[in-house]
């Protein structure tokens, strides 16, 4: 009973929430109301028992992600209305084909998987977060090596794009020198 | 209508994939278009988390964490990108970005 009511309650936030912000022609709205519909998703893992994930998705999705868009829209121009494009008709076509193939997929698969048995099945009476570890530290070992290597290169990947010139200040330079700085970039997107 | 199965969060991941491709299709500034793509990767987690749990298989968690681990790299060399784009170009546009000339 109170599943169904959580399960309704927020899959409605969740819809209502992403759906805003696909639509919303203001920047900060949609990073807002995508924040929102994060921790909305979140709920529905702690509904299925997956606790860690939920805490996964709490920290890495609404404090990591979105706070680095926070961050990254501080070099936009987020106030400007955001213009929508006319739209490919091909593209549309294509990825409308593409979704209702998607749909169709999404009710066979589990009338055609009735007999499926667990790789890797849920104990009873081990909580999920050491089941999780236990899972993870023996037969997915490699692939979390790999996930953290792969994490370290967008880091380095991050700094180096992002970084360029970051070691200038223009607080602490001369007035003649940020005049020249501004020159050379003039000039650079010029030619 | 009030016992929750897997169908329910299956049409659930669908309807937030479908708002995801709706963005994916309508959006033109870059930075909208990353959101859209972050309600994709949401909702396949959501299917993922469903199916283990009512299949009581792990795989579909342990699924779920790469995918959010994907999803937060992509974000930190994406936005690199965008700023080195958005820092020479002044805009973050996506039809200016058709050509591939520097």
């Amino acid at each position: 009973m109170f599943e169904a009511i959580a399960f309704y309650l927020f899959a409605f936030l969740t819809i209502a929430m992403f759906f805003i912000a696909v639509t919303t022609s203001q920047a900060l709205y949609a990073l807002t109301s995508l924040a929102a519909g994060m921790i909305f998703i979140s709920a529905f893992f702690f509904i299925l028992g997956a606790d860690f994930l939920g805490a996964v998705q709490i920290v890495v999705y609404s404090g990591a992600v979105m706070a680095l868009y926070a961050f990254g829209m501080m070099f936009f121009d987020t106030t400007r209305d955001v213009k929508e494009s006319k739209g490919n008709n091909l593209i549309i076509v294509g990825l409308s084909v593409l979704a209702a193939v998607l749909v169709v997929v999404i009710f066979a698969a589990p009338m055609v998987a009735d007999n499926i048995t667990p790789l890797y099945p849920i104990a009873e009476g081990v909580g999920n977060t050491q089941s999780v570890g236990v899972v993870l530290f023996t037969k997915y070992l490699i692939p979390f090596e790999v996930a953290a290597v792969m994490l370290l290169v967008a880091m380095v990947a991050g700094i180096v794009l992002a970084g360029k010139k970051m070691d200038l200040s223009l607080t602490e330079m001369s007035d003649a020198e940020i005049r020249d700085m501004r020159l050379e970039k003039n000039k650079k997107v010029l030619s | 209508m009030m016992e929750i199965g897997l169908t329910h969060y299956l049409i659930l991941s669908t309807i937030l994939f479908s708002i995801g491709l709706v963005g994916v299709m309508r959006r033109k500034n870059l930075l909208m278009l990353f959101f859209a793509t972050e309600i994709l990767l949401n909702s396949v987690n959501i299917s993922f988390a469903a199916i283990s749990h009512y299949y009581g298989d792990l795989t579909g968690q342990m699924f779920a964490f790469f995918v959010i681990a994907i999803a937060a790299s992509e974000v930190a060399v994406g936005l690199g990108l965008l700023i080195v784009w958005h820092k020479s170009h002044n805009n973050i546009d996506l039809e200016q970005m058709s050509t591939m000339k520097g």
